[in-house]
């Protein structure tokens, strides 16, 4: 089962990566942007049937290293496939 | 004194701190990743500056799984003494031995230069030979050490004096170059056994190489 990690920086928490690339944007005249924001996404491919558990071990995987919780918040998604 | 040296894939500032706690006459043991156990008798812990396992995911966060690293937390909640430099830094704050977290740099840019730190507490083993305000000039060599903490957490660090440096000019004027939150370079946890900062005393130790503020430093913990 194929299961994608989002992982960004929570609200709040500055993220110099989106600001720079929020300048680089508005210098090639894209005015409209109002903020970007940079994240990361981990593509698991794990030996598992049942979403429920998949979600649950994912959770704890995320808890202990994929993500640092003191700064970052994560989403789990499951793709169509 | 027996100062345990921790190396990781990617360590790359272990001889640094070796050799300046051999010149101040200590005996020093590195200690690979693979270990299970501290050498017996081992009254400091370092974790050395470096791009432990590339970096890769964050800045320490598979360093901190390491078997050594499972002996360092035993040792570290038992009372005995950890200083972690730099990436040891980091290591720190994702074993949960320090609170907080590190982040890119403000300017997204890796900073490696000469830059001064003001004490704001000194009444801890690490900065013990050091005053209160006094100015030091070390190295600070980082892309991902920008401090970040609540609000909460910040008020903690300060209730229970375990800021310990924050970055200056010269003339100890506030001087921010990463973005850490109130300029902090350096804390210790709330039992003041546990000391984490950016910059690295262990490159500062000789006047002929621009600095030997890293002596007063490091020789805190030599009793």
């Amino acid at each position: 089962m194929k299961v994608i990690v989002n992982i960004q920086l929570k609200n709040g928490v500055l993220d110099p990566q989106g600001k720079a690339v929020h300048h680089a944007l508005a210098s090639l005249k894209f005015n409209e942007v109002n903020e970007v924001r940079i994240g990361k996404q981990i593509i698991l491919d794990i030996d598992e049937s049942d979403k429920a558990k998949a979600q649950e071990r994912v959770t704890i995987m995320c808890d202990e290293l994929l993500a640092n919780t003191v700064i970052e918040d994560y989403t789990i998604e499951f793709p169509a496939c | 004194m027996l100062v345990a040296v921790a190396v990781f894939p990617g360590t790359n500032c272990e001889i640094d701190t070796k050799y300046a706690f051999e010149k101040l006459g200590q005996e020093v043991v590195l200690v690979f990743h693979k270990e299970e156990k501290l050498p017996e008798g081992t009254d400091l812990v370092v974790l050395p500056g470096g791009f432990s396992y590339g970096d890769y995911l964050r800045s320490a966060a598979i360093a901190k799984f390491s078997p050594i690293m499972k002996a360092v937390i035993e040792f570290a909640n038992n009372g005995g003494k950890v200083l972690g430099i730099c990436n040891g830094f980091q290591m720190l704050v994702e074993a949960r031995l320090l609170p907080g977290a590190m982040k890119r740099n403000e300017n997204v840019h890796f900073i490696s230069q000469f830059h001064h730190l003001k004490v704001i507490n000194n009444d801890n083993t690490f900065l013990n030979k050091c005053s209160i305000g006094e100015l030091l000039n070390i190295p600070i060599a980082h892309g991902e050490g920008s401090y970040y903490i609540d609000d909460a957490g910040l008020k903690e660090l300060y209730a229970n004096k375990q800021v310990l440096l924050t970055y200056c000019d010269e003339k100890g004027n506030l001087k921010n170059p990463n973005g850490s939150v109130d300029s902090i370079a350096g804390i210790c946890n709330k039992e003041k056994n546990v000391f984490g900062l950016m910059p690295h005393p262990e490159r500062a130790i000789e006047k002929i190489l621009g600095s030997d503020d890293g002596v007063k430093m490091l020789e805190g913990f030599i009793n």
